[in-house]
This record gives structure tokens, C-alpha cells and sequence, in this order.
């Protein structure tokens, strides 16, 4: 479970959160949704200690993340951010390679190489586990990214914006590999996503924030109703049933 | 998925040798590509090292008067190790001071050459010369002096990365920014020094003022080996969290390395290594530059553990194979340096140009 | 924003008035620094037919050519900043300055009883080079961060000056090459200065196009689905630049970050609206330049410090200043 207590931070001139009170239970995708600037993408920095916060404090697993080591964390909490540009020529495999870095300190063994090859074949990379990031498509490199936090074997993943720069197959295949990998692993994933579809389809629980601050917080299906996104969105959204679940119509 | 399957089929084209070599055997993710990068790693390796005993052979031998063997044969080329010693140091703290340098700033453009080292060594010369006179400079020249120098570039940086690299938020490039610009207003001061010198004290400043192997004192090397040796150990000991760290700031905090703790570790021995080559033979820019290139262009790893060693090996190299040139074939002496950063320079220039990738 | 207009209801326009009392106000406090600047030096002017024709001979060249320079740098400056949207960026943390250098000594070793003409047509060819350079490397590299684009802008400065550092000393131009790169204003005197005239052009030529240089800052795109020539209004800022950085740095020498810190202040001052901070900029210039003379002048006084050192401490610590201010900001 993470947990935030009073958590308050001004980032800039334009974007201040808080006080922010929530507890992101176990299991599955949890979903940050809201309408641009509403801090979700800080809110999910500061969780993975990437960026200090004013006052308050977060949890995750028990772990305050102020006070516990940076490399103790590493083990319960990854996060990928949505730039990644990386100066040097790495393998797909010496990338995801890296992910076992908490673990083993850059001195893999047997059991690294194994876990390494289990999330590039879990994310159909095996073909490709031996090419540079350059000469990679933008997903195959985003499939890349996800698989050296998922090798890092945390119990709690954080994605900012997995699905910026995917086309529709490739953000549904995202998406489901996450969904699988929560599964599957056991993992607890929380994500930033900006169509509220998808969190729909594949979110176990949504949270919404508006303006810095979280304004609701559940299971999917209680926070898919037209009062509660209208509200958020500012905009007039409209819920309705299909036999693929709930989808929401905004046009 | 099907566009990835024609992608994932293109590979098998491309790497067809790779791809399937690697799936047939065990899947490791070494240091390098493949097996056959690790044995070209090596026979680059093996080259220059050979190309570095044959140079620094002809640096002792060539031109030798005396028979090889002899005593007297020995003694000159004693004389002449001194020289080879300096150029070792050199060619170690440019090497690796540079390439992990680049790595803690995310930027393989820039040289530690730039962050005001050679501004400082300029300015301590010609206050000397200004307050002191031609006499005093070369009085100057004991190891106190040599001492200080080092030991006021280190606190310098010192001060300088503290300062700046302290607390969350700090910025790597606005730290670069600022050390090269008082490196700058450092440089101004000192030209306008220079103005007021006599012709023939500004030539004996000049002779300073430029890299040269000849600058540097034997009896600085119980102090300058050490600390070079040191602080280029200590960083090839960081290697894995190096790597981590050439991955970007926040890739390194989430995988538990915290960056500025390591950065200041790195930039401070850094400054050991920046100060004692340019404390001991004078500054060099491009030096450093010139041999991470070259690496970077030839090893077919990201692995620091690699890449320190080839780095060094280039440098060394690179100094000896041009010294030996310019003393013993065109008898230009004096210049080696200003030729190599002339060099240096136009390589830089002319791969911005073409790759242009950073 | 100014008190004249404020007493009517303001009609909504998007650009704020050119001229106005302020601006008078800083054009009067730039004239009595010129006349201090007219009245200071070692020689009295005043001792009669003398110190009549050392005033025509020395100062008043001298004065003008604190205008010249003080307006063309700064302007240059501006236009640099508005084509890379950066505002780190001038012709000495470029290299553009020591391209001019390198472009008058290429000159000096070939050709060394050349005409100032010949001089500055090549400092300005080179100076022109250096900012093509310059430009077409930005658009190469990913830029993540303001701050790396004077980081290698001024390792590109210092490629070219290295350059210049091994042709100067293989022909013993060393020194001579320190004393004519240190800008300074002491051997400005009639008959060699009129060539700096030219730099009026520039001053004149950006205050015409300053609309369209900021559209072809905001990109090729952007400028494209104006309409305006994206490619062409890049040559001529850098052709603009180069005749100021190429002619001032030959008459004058290296006037290092004045380019960077008046265009910086002023906008710290007025806020980012262009067009009404030119006449502003060109001011700030010249006082600037003025100011930072006049203290070389009484600083070792009877001997003078070249202007650059004075202008390389000051704008050193403005830049410093702006870094650290704007680099917590950035974060």
C-alpha cells in the first residue's frame, strides 16, 4: 500500500499540489487521471522520490521514502518517466540488464540473466534483445523502458504516461502487458494516462486529480459516472454500458 | 503486432550472423554485443599497447648516442624516462578525468579542459610573474608551488561543486555554466596582466602557459603519481555506478544511486586528476577530448570498466607517438603540445559537423 | 505601463509604445554620461588651440565610437538571442568573436600590409562562418536544457581560439594577438575609427526587421505559416551579426558579454515585448559601454585598463547572477 499523509508542494508559479491525503491500495493498475496541469505526473514523481516534497509524507510499504536509503527503496518502488534519452550505445538487453542494478550491484548473475530474459520475452523483445536503443522503433524502445523496471522486480511500478507517443495497437498492447504483468507478478501499477478509456478498460482503480489536489478516488466502475468526469473535465462526458465494459463519450 | 513480427524479421535479416548466435546459446548481457566486440575490445587493446612499448622505446632509444646496453646508454635514457613519466600522468588524468567527466554530465561535448582549471593555472603563473618578475617564476618552480597549485584547484572545485551541486534541485549544467564563466573572468584578468609584461617576460610566460611535457619536474612525481594513480582507481572502481549514472539523473535515483552524492565524488577526483596534469605540465584542453572520442568511436561497449583503460592507453599513445614525431622527425620541439590541440580541435569541429549526434 | 496614456482608457493593442517620457528620460542620462565621457582623460582640454584639437582628434572620435559599439553589440546580442530563443547567448559565448579573431589574423599572417578594409572584410567573412556554425550545430544536437547551448557555444569558442592560439604562436603574433583581442577604446583617434560608421546599418536594419527575427526565432515552421522566408531571415541575422562582431571586434576588439547582460536587464526591467525594448537595448548599450570606459579610464588613471577586463568581471558576475537565479527557477 502506499500512503500519502498532508502531502503539499509548490513546483512552480503555475502547478501547486496538495494537501493531498491517499492510500493506493495493492494490486492491479491504478490509474491517475485529470485534465492537463492537475499535477498527476508530480504526484507520481514524488512517490518515486525523484523529486522532494514540503511538507507531509508518503509511505510505500511501510517505508517512509524521505527517510529510508535511496537504494533500499530501489527494491520496492521503480518509476519511469516519459523522456528517456540516454547518452550512451545500449543494448536492449544491457538496458534491461540494468534493471537488476538494486539487486546485484552491476554484477549479474545466473539468476539476474534469467530474470532479465523472462521480462524481454515477457514483452515480445527477444528478437531484438541484441540491438541498440537508436535503431528502435519509439514503442519498441517504450516496451524496452517498461521491461528494466518491471526486471527490477519492485512490488509497486510507476509509469508516467506509458502510452505518450503509441499508436492504438501499440497503447493496447501496452496496457495489456501491464495489465498481465500485475497479474501475473503480482505487482501493483500505478500509471498516468490521459484517455480515461483505457483506465477504464484496464484500470482495478482510478484516481482523479483536479487543480493539485485528489478529488476522488475508487474502483473503476464507481468513478466511470457522468456527474463525477463532467466534473473533473470540465466538460460534459456521458457513461455508457457496452458488452466491453464502460466507455466514456465526450463528443 | 504484426508490424513488430516484419520489424522483428528485418533484424534477422540485418543481424542475421547476431541474432541467431546469440539465440542459440546461453543469453547473457555482458559488457559487450557479442562475443566478437569482446575480441575485437582486445586486439584494440593488444595493438596500442604494443604500439605504446614500441613508442615509448624510440622516445628512450632513438637517436641514442651511446650503444644500447652500455651504461652511459642508460643514463641518458634515464634523463629521458623523466619525460615519458610526465607524459604517462598526462595521458592517465586527461583520459580518464574527461571521460567520466562527460558521463556525470550527461555530455559528450565538453571537456573538464573548460571549467576554468587552465584559467586558474594562468592566472597563478602571471600573478607571479606580474608581482615577482622573470626570477620569480623560475624560483617558483619547486614543489611547494607544485603543492599549492593542485591543492588550490581542488578547492576551488571543491567549493564551486559544493556549493552548486547541494540540495535537491541542483543543476548540473548551470554548474558547468558558472565554473566556465569565472573560468572566463579568471582569463580576463589575466590578459590584462599579461598586457603590462615586457616582451621577453611574456615569452618566458608563454613557455608556461602551453602544455609541454617539459614543464614538469622529477621531484613532483612522489606527490603527482600518486595522486593520479589514486583518484584514477577510485573512479575505475565506480564503473558500475558510473554506468548507472550515464543512464541520466532520474534512471539513476530509480534504480537507488543518488546522483549528487556520486557526482560529487566523481567531479572532485575529477579535479584531482584536472589539476595535477595541468599543475604539472600546464593546460591542456582538447587533449582529453580528442582520446574520449576516439574511445567512444572505437570501443564497442558502455562499460566504464572498458573504457578507462583504452582511454588511457589512447592518450599515452597519442602523446608518445607525437613527441616522438615532432623531436625525432621534424625536430619541431616545443610545439607537440599546441599541435596536438590544434588537432583536437579540428576533430572536434569536423565530427560536430558530420555526426552532429549527441 | 507608463503614465501618460494611463489616463485615458488604454485601447487594446498588442504592442506598447515605442517613444515615450521614459524613454527621454534615458536618452538624457546617456547624453550626460557621453559628456563625461567627452571630459574625461589625462589631457585638459580646455588649455586653448591644443586642447581644442586634441578634443576633435581623440574624444569626440572616441565617444562616438562608444555609440557605435555600445549599440551594435548590444543589438547583436539580440538578435542572437531571438534566433536560438535562448537568452545565454551573445557573440562571445558563441564563438562567433573568436572567429573574427581568427579571421584577422588569418589576414595578419598571409597578407600582413592589408588595409583595414581588407582586415575587416575578412574578420567579417570568418565572423560570419563561425555564427553559420554556430547555428547549424544547434539544430543538430537535442537540446535538453537552456544552459548547454553557451556550454557549447563556448567550447566552440574555445576550438577556435586554440586555432588561432597555434597560428599566433607560430609567428610570433602572441602577444600582439592578446593586445588587439583585449577590447578598449584608447586608440580609437580620427582617421581610424570612421570605418565603425558601418555598424550604424546594423542598428538601423534591425530595428526594420525586429518583427520578422523574432517570427524566424519561433522556428521554420512557424515562420513558414506566416509567411516569412525562414531560411532567408536567418542569413541575414547572421550576416548582421557578423558585420557588427566583425568590424567592432577589428576597431575595437572583444567586447565580451555586453550582448548577454543588456538585453537581459533591460528585459528584467520591461518584460519580454521586443519591439518596444529595442530603443531600450540600444541605450543600454551605450551607457553600459560608457560607464564601464569611463572607469577604465580613472581606474589606474594616468594609465588605462582595457575596456574588456572591466566588461569580462562585470558581465561575468551579471551572467553568474542570471544563471543561478534562473537555474533554480528552471528546476
Amino acid at each position: 500500500m502506499i500512503t500519502l499523509k498532508d502531502v503539499n508542494k509548490n513546483y512552480s508559479s503555475e502547478v501547486s499540489i496538495g494537501p493531498v491525503d491517499l492510500e493506493i491500495p495493492r494490486g492491479g493498475i491504478t490509474a491517475l487521471v485529470g485534465p492537463n496541469g492537475a499535477g498527476k505526473s508530480t504526484l507520481l514523481t514524488m512517490m518515486g522520490r525523484l523529486l522532494g516534497i514540503d511538507q507531509g509524507a508518503i509511505e510505500i510499504a511501510g517505508m517512509d521514502i524521505t527517510t529510508t536509503k535511496s537504494k533500499d527503496l530501489a527494491k520496492i518502488v521503480s518509476i519511469l518517466k516519459q523522456e528517456n534519452h540516454f547518452m550512451t550505445k545500449l543494448t536492449v538487453r544491457q538496458l534491461v540488464g540494468f534493471g537488476r542494478f538494486p539487486h546485484s550491484k552491476g554484477r549479474l548473475t545466473a539468476e539476474d540473466e534469467e530474470i532479465i530474459s523472462r521480462y524481454i520475452d515477457f514483452l515480445h523483445l527477444a528478437e531484438l534483445e541484441s540491438r541498440y536503443l537508436d535503431e528502435l522503433s519509439g514503442g519498441q524502445r517504450q516496451r524496452a523502458y517498461v521491461a528494466m523496471v518491471l526486471a527490477q522486480e519492485t512490488e509497486y511500478v510507476l509509469l508516467d504516461e506509458p502510452l505518450n507517443n503509441l499508436d492504438i495497437s501499440h497503447s493496447v498492447h501496452m496496457m495489456q502487458h501491464l495489465k498481465d504483468a500485475a497479474e501475473q507478478f503480482n505487482r501493483t501499477i500505478i500509471v498516468v494516462l490521459h484517455d480515461i478509456n483505457y483506465a477504464a478498460r484496464y484500470a482495478r482503480y482510478m484516481c482523479a486529480m483536479k487543480n493539485g489536489k485528489v478529488i476522488h478516488m475508487g474502483r473503476t466502475e464507481e468513478l466511470m459516472n457522468n456527474q463525477i468526469l463532467t466534473d473533473i473535465f470540465e466538460t460534459p462526458i456521458e457513461v455508457i454500458s457496452t458488452p466491453q465494459g464502460l466507455l466514456a463519450c465526450y463528443h | 503486432m504484426r508490424d513488430e513480427r516484419t520489424d522483428a524479421g528485418q533484424v534477422l535479416l540485418m543481424h542475421d550472423s547476431v541474432a541467431s548466435k546469440s539465440q542459440s546459446k546461453t543469453r547473457m548481457s555482458g559488457s559487450f554485443r557479442t562475443s566478437s566486440d569482446r575480441t575485437k575490445y582486445w586486439i584494440l587493446m593488444g595493438v596500442l599497447l604494443a604500439g605504446s612499448l614500441l613508442a615509448t622505446f624510440g622516445l628512450l632509444a632513438y637517436d641514442n648516442p651511446m650503444p644500447f646496453g652500455t651504461r652511459r646508454f642508460w643514463i641518458i635514457a634515464q634523463r629521458r624516462a623523466d619525460a615519458v613519466t610526465a607524459m604517462g600522468i598526462v595521458a592517465l588524468c586527461q583520459a580518464v578525468s574527461t571521460i567520466a567527466f562527460q558521463t556525470v554530465a550527461n555530455n559528450k561535448i565538453i571537456t573538464p579542459g573548460i571549467m576554468g582549471f587552465q584559467s586558474l593555472y594562468a592566472a597563478i603563473h602571471t600573478s607571479t610573474i606580474f608581482f615577482f618578475g622573470a626570477t620569480g617564476l623560475l624560483n617558483a618552480r619547486t614543489f611547494e608551488m607544485f603543492l599549492f597549485q593542485v591543492l588550490v584547484m581542488v578547492g576551488f572545485s571543491f567549493l564551486l561543486y559544493g556549493w552548486l551541486l547541494r540540495g535537491k534541485n541542483a543543476n548540473m549544467h548551470s554548474m558547468l555554466l558558472v565554473g566556465i564563466i569565472l573560468g572566463g573572468g579568471l582569463g580576463s584578468l589575466s590578459t590584462f596582466m599579461q598586457r603590462m609584461l615586457t616582451p621577453s617576460e611574456f615569452d618566458i610566460l608563454t613557455a608556461r602557459l602551453f602544455g609541454s611535457v617539459n614543464n614538469a619536474e622529477a621531484e613532483y612525481y612522489p606527490v603527482a603519481v600518486p595522486l593520479a594513480v589514486g583518484s584514477a582507481l577510485i573512479l575505475f572502481f565506480l564503473s558500475k555506478k558510473l554506468n548507472v549514472i550515464s543512464l541520466g539523473r532520474e534512471t539513476a535515483e530509480n534504480l537507488g544511486v543518488t546522483f549528487s552524492r556520486v557526482a560529487l565524488t566523481v567531479l572532485v577526483l575529477v579535479a584531482v586528476l584536472s589539476a595535477v596534469s595541468t599543475a604539472l605540465v600546464g593546460p591542456m584542453i582538447f587533449l582529453g577530448f580528442l582520446v574520449a572520442m576516439l574511445t567512444y568511436q572505437s570501443a564497442p561497449t558502455y562499460d566504464h570498466k572498458y573504457l578507462f583503460p583504452l582511454a588511457s592507453l589512447l592518450a599515452y599513445l597519442v602523446l608518445t607517438l607525437s613527441y616522438f614525431l615532432m623531436n625525432h622527425i621534424f625536430s619541431a620541439q616545443g610545439v607537440v603540445s599546441i599541435i596536438i590541440e590544434f588537432v583536437g580541435a579540428v576533430v572536434f569541429l569536423t565530427i560536430i559537423l558530420r555526426k552532429g549526434a549527441l | 505601463m507608463n503614465s501618460t496614456v494611463a489616463l485615458t482608457p488604454k485601447p487594446r493593442t498588442s504592442r506598447a509604445p515605442l517613444y515615450t517620457a521614459k524613454l527621454g528620460l534615458g536618452c538624457l542620462l546617456v547624453l550626460i554620461l557621453l559628456a563625461l565621457s567627452l571630459l574625461t582623460g589625462a589631457f585638459d582640454i580646455f588649455s586653448g588651440e591644443e586642447g581644442r584639437e586634441m578634443f576633435a582628434i581623440s574624444r569626440v572620435p572616441r565617444t562616438i565610437a562608444l555609440v557605435l559599439a555600445g549599440a551594435a553589440m548590444s543589438m547583436s546580442g539580440l538578435v542572437m538571442q531571438l534566433i536560438t530563443q535562448n537568452r545565454f547567448v551573445e557573440p562571445s559565448t558563441t564563438g562567433t568573436t573568436e572567429w573574427a579573431g581568427l579571421g584577422l589574423l588569418t589576414v595578419l599572417f598571409f597578407y600582413p600590409s592589408a588595409s583595414i578594409l581588407f582586415k575587416m572584410s575578412a574578420a567579417v567573412a570568418f565572423a560570419f562562418i563561425g555564427a553559420m556554425i554556430f547555428f547549424l550545430f544547434l539544430r543538430r544536437i537535442s537540446l535538453k536544457s537552456s544552459l548547454i547551448v553557451p556550454i557549447v557555444g563556448i567550447m566552440l569558442g574555445a576550438v577556435v581560439s586554440s586555432v588561432s592560439t597555434f597560428f599566433a604562436l607560430q609567428t610570433d603574433m602572441l602577444q600582439s594577438l592578446s593586445v588587439w583581442f583585449a577590447g578598449s577604446f584608447t586608440s580609437i583617434y580620427q582617421g581610424q575609427y570612421e570605418i565603425l560608421w558601418i555598424v550604424l546599418g546594423v542598428v538601423i536594419a534591425v530595428f526594420i526587421l525586429a518583427d520578422r527575427l523574432t517570427l524566424a526565432g519561433l522556428g521554420e515552421e512557424f515562420s513558414t505559416n506566416v509567411g516569412v522566408n525562414y531560411r532567408r531571415m536567418v542569413l541575414i541575422a547572421t550576416a548582421l551579426i557578423a558585420i557588427a562582431t566583425g568590424v567592432v571586434t577589428v576597431v575595437v576588439g572583444s567586447l565580451p558579454f555586453l550582448g548577454l547582460i543588456v538585453p537581459n536587464i533591460v528585459s528584467m526591467f520591461r518584460g519580454d515585448d521586443l519591439r518596444s525594448n529595442l530603443p531600450w537595448v540600444c541605450l543600454g548599450g551605450i551607457a553600459v559601454v560608457t560607464l564601464c570606459d569611463i572607469l577604465a579610464r580613472i581606474i589606474i588613471a594616468p594609465f588605462e585598463m582595457p575596456v574588456s577586463v572591466i566588461l569580462g568581471v562585470l558581465g561575468a558576475t551579471v551572467f553568474v547572477g542570471l544563471v543561478v537565479k534562473g537555474g533554480a527557477n528552471a528546476r
